[in-house]
């Protein structure tokens, strides 16, 4: 082992590793956040639509599960521009991993309200709840507090995927990395510092998730019990 | 006097098996009916074919003024108008037993926030359980769980309240206070028709007994049939339930 290493030759570059994390979080940030939303009307429809919407949400799902992301990320990509419509890289990786994501959290979701009991439907029926009130107070709010743990290793997974982007040049923390080591000639440095910087921010998400948590779900801070 | 509910040969089928086969029974303003009867003689079925969870293949049912046969029911109006409450509790486990009292009333009739919290308050009072607001379904005992559901009920001011075998998963001491949230209601003039094994507490509570064998009203009367029974079948079961 001769390697000399050189991480002081990285140091001018510290704004565009900067920029580059700031751009992973706020691509996995929009995409969480539509994930989440999609993804959970998704698990609606597919535990309690009409047999078609049922059909189409698990073929979707299905269809996403058993797809490379990087795959999805160029269909999206190239798919729309042949349709004449120039995306923004940014914005096609934004819009890949919303596919991507929505699918995953459909599932994970979809498992959360299956684990509500009928009785408890029953309950919130009796009571004159609507099917939308009933869903909203009594059904996704235990479900989701129920799967939190498995929402958050997911999005988390999903930082870290965003990675994968760089692939169409989204400006994010690889595609930072990708051109500095080409610059520098550095490539271990480089991609040791972003290796750093990647569990910096997984720690990062980790940590938001937990604190949300505790502000959303309040019986769990209080009690410190599981549903 | 007019009634409150009021079945006429009503027949429900789960597949091939008959569990009503032609029930009759009319429960007036006030009156408290007691359903009694083995196991799988049809009491839950007729309860929740009361409440409209059951859809009936014949037969008439009306529920304060709701026919509940007719398709075109507006069960929210119905549920309104009556309260269940199950052998197991069904309290919503994230939200804390004042929170399970407000949701239908801000939810269903639109009641504000400050509204709904008082009238928990004062449904939790009437139950016994005023200093338990904040806690949680899980920090509660079997039978304190069971009264913040009979209060989550009471809270949507029903014109008839329905129990279906609300202490049979309580031990004896717990069953007591169940039981007595019960008779205060019953003593408050509340019509109420409830689905039991507690012999003692019928005859003590109900104006009516409805006796249920085989999926039909087999004998009905004042508490007084339990000591004297018309039919060898009630004549059995009493004497085996003591
Ligand atoms: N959803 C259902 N599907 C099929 N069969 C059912 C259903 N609900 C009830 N039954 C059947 O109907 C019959 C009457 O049930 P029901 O629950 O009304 O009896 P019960 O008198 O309340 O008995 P218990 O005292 O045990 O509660 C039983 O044989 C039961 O197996
Ligand atoms: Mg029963």
């Amino acid at each position: 082992m001769s390697y000399q290493f050189d991480f002081l030759a990285l140091l001018p570059y510290w704004r565009e590793f900067a920029l580059g994390v700031w751009l992973t979080l706020e691509l996995s940030a929009i995409a969480t956040v539509l994930g989440f939303v999609f993804g959970t009307l998704c698990a609606i429809g597919r535990s309690g639509g009409s047999p078609a919407v049922k059909w189409a949400i698990a073929a979707y799902v299905e269809v996403i599960r058993n797809t490379p992301l990087l795959v999805q990320i160029f269909l999206v990509y190239f798919g729309i521009a042949t349709l004449g419509v120039h995306l923004s890289a940014n914005f096609a990786a934004v819009a890949a991993l919303v596919v991507n994501v929505t699918a995953y959290t459909c599932e994970i979701v979809r498992a959360g309200i299956e684990s509500i009991h009928k009785a408890q439907l029953e309950a919130a029926e009796c009571l004159g709840l609507s099917r939308a009130q009933t869903y909203w107070h009594v059904i996704l709010r235990p479900a989701v507090e129920r799967v939190y743990p498995a929402l958050t290793s997911q999005y988390v997974l999903l930082m870290l995927a965003s990675s994968i982007t760089s692939q169409i040049s989204a400006e994010e923390l690889t595609a930072v990395a990708n051109r500095i080591q080409s610059d520098t000639f550095r490539s271990f440095e480089t991609y040791i510092v972003v290796g750093v910087l990647y569990i910096l921010l997984s720690m990062v998400v980790r940590i938001g998730f937990g604190l949300f948590g505790l502000l959303v779900f309040v019986r769990r801070r209080k009690l410190g019990t599981s549903l | 006097m007019s009634a409150v509910v009021r079945l006429s040969d009503v027949h429900k089928r789960f597949g091939a098996v008959t569990v009503l086969n032609g029930v009759s029974f009319e429960v007036g303003r006030g009156e408290v009916a007691a359903v009694i009867g083995q196991s799988g003689s049809g009491k839950s079925t007729a309860l929740r074919c009361i409440d409209a969870l059951e859809r009936i293949e014949q037969g008439t049912i009306e529920v304060c003024g709701h026919a509940v046969h007719d398709p075109k029911l507006d069960r929210r109006a119905l549920r309104c108008d009556v309260g269940i409450v199950f052998q197991s509790y069904n309290l919503f486990p994230h939200l804390t037993a004042e929170q399970n009292i407000m949701l239908a009333p801000t939810c269903v009739k639109s009641l504000s926030k400050a509204d709904a919290r008082t009238l928990a308050r004062d449904v939790l009072a009437r139950v016994g359980l005023a200093e338990k607001a904040d806690h949680y379904p899980e920090q509660l005992s079997g039978g304190q769980q069971q009264r913040v559901a009979i209060a989550r009920s009471l809270a949507m001011q029903p014109k008839l309240m329905l129990f279906d075998e609300v202490t049979s998963a309580l031990d004896p001491q717990l069953t007591g206070e169940v039981l007595k949230v019960m008779e205060d209601l019953a003593r408050g003039g509340m019509t109420m028709i409830l689905v039991t094994h507690e012999m003692s507490f019928a005859r003590k509570v109900a104006s009516k007994i409805i006796y249920m064998h085989k999926g039909t009203v087999w004998e009905t009367g004042p508490g007084a049939i339990i000591d004297a029974p018309q039919t060898l079948e009630l004549r059995k079961f009493v004497g085996g339930e003591m």
